[in-house]
């Protein structure tokens, strides 16, 4: 095998297949933290009596 | 040369290109999002997320179910956390192992370093997190189970003892006492026998694996038990422990810590793997003690040894939501 063998190389579509994956997944575990620390900071004020 | 580098060649396969010098030459990020989440060693997560819930769910008093949904998502990152940084430690022997030379780092997919500060962003934030919301008792222990896995299992003892499995297994034994501790702030008898419970199953457990995969061991120069003693030694070892584990697993239920469901699970449970570990004693052997049916039992032992410790919880936490 050398390095020309299209196993070895990725094409540029896969790169950006990786790439845009990537660009989502983090999007997705971004969205779910921001989620999960609103729902923290409620329980929390719920807890300290600061519900309203 | 460092670890990484020889691994890298040996992955490489010498003088040809492997696919992170095509990375390193170009700054081409050949990563899938599916690499980072292999390198989080997803099975096993899933076994330290059960027991860490179930431990969550058998202590006495309240969690409100965010922060428990947080706990647990806590214990997860960092057991992730903590295979990443076992991976990114253990880079040169993956890329020798036949079941381990596909893992993103040896295969050249995701950079040594970059590994490495994923591991550490994910701990770090795990204990943070665990600290801030739940409480810092339970975060200390998981900073503990953390560190004991890559600092005492991973750095210090997996190359150096056949007896790396069982004083490391201890670090897979911690979930269940980072639950109980997210919802009571200390710790009690039954979560202490949850974490020997795990502690005596783990040796028959890898030594099942390590009796048919040994040749992967050698390779690497893991000093595995089987590569050290042989299979014969390996064998008495994993019955022995497996006659400690099977009575110890029945222990809350006489000392009043769990009802009959349990108690009942747990004996016939117990009384299957010993019978399992007694068929890998009395495998049929050649003089020097290999076995002459391809290590069929120990391949069985293995599946069931994985199958008794989901159904030995479920049944623990199924006992007390019950009773």
């Amino acid at each position: 095998m050398t390095d020309d063998t299209p196993a070895r190389r990725p094409t540029e579509g896969a790169l950006a297949r990786r790439r845009r994956g990537r660009n989502i997944a983090m999007l997705v575990v971004l969205l779910g933290i921001s989620a999960l620390f609103y729902a923290i900071a409620m329980v929390k004020m719920a807890q300290h009596g600061m519900g309203g | 040369m460092d670890q990484g580098t020889a691994g890298l060649l040996a992955a490489g396969g010498g003088d040809e290109a492997s696919p992170l010098m095509l990375a390193g030459a170009t700054h081409l990020d050949l990563s899938s999002a599916g690499d980072w989440f292999a390198l989080l060693k997803p099975r096993v997560v899933a076994l330290v997320v059960f027991t860490g819930l179930v431990g969550l769910l058998v202590a006495p008093g309240h969690l409100n179910p965010v922060l428990g949904f947080t706990a647990v998502l806590c214990i997860a990152v960092a057991a992730g956390a903590a295979g990443a940084l076992n991976m990114w430690y253990e880079r040169d022997i993956d890329a020798l192992m036949r079941r381990t030379a596909n893992r993103p780092i040896p295969a050249g997919r995701i950079a040594p370093a970059q590994a490495l500060g994923f591991g550490l962003t994910l701990a770090a934030g795990s204990v943070v997190v665990m600290g801030l919301t739940v409480n810092l008792f339970a975060a200390a222990i998981l900073a503990l189970s953390i560190g004991f896995y890559v600092g005492i299992y991973t750095v210090w003892l997996k190359r150096r003892t056949p007896q790396n499995i069982v004083i490391g297994g201890a670090a897979g034994a911690f979930p269940p006492l980072i639950g109980w501790a997210a919802v009571t702030g200390r710790l009690d008898l039954l979560p202490l026998l949850m974490f020997a419970i795990i502690f005596f199953w783990t040796p028959p457990h890898f030594w099942s694996l390590a009796l048919w995969a040994h040749g992967d061991y050698a390779r690497a120069g893991v000093p595995m038990l089987p590569v050290v003693a042989g299979p014969r030694a390996t064998r008495r070892h994993v019955f022995l422990y497996t006659l400690v584990l099977a009575p110890l697993s029945v222990l809350p239920w006489p000392l009043h810590l769990a009802g009959p469901v349990y108690g009942l699970a747990a004996a016939a449970l117990g009384a299957g793997f010993v019978a399992g570990a007694w068929q890998v004693l009395r495998d049929r052997q050649d003089a020097d003690g290999r076995s002459l049916t391809r290590d069929a039992p120990a391949r069985m032992l293995f599946r069931y040894s994985l199958l008794y410790l989901a159904v030995l919880f479920a049944a623990l936490a199924a006992d007390r939501l019950i009773g």
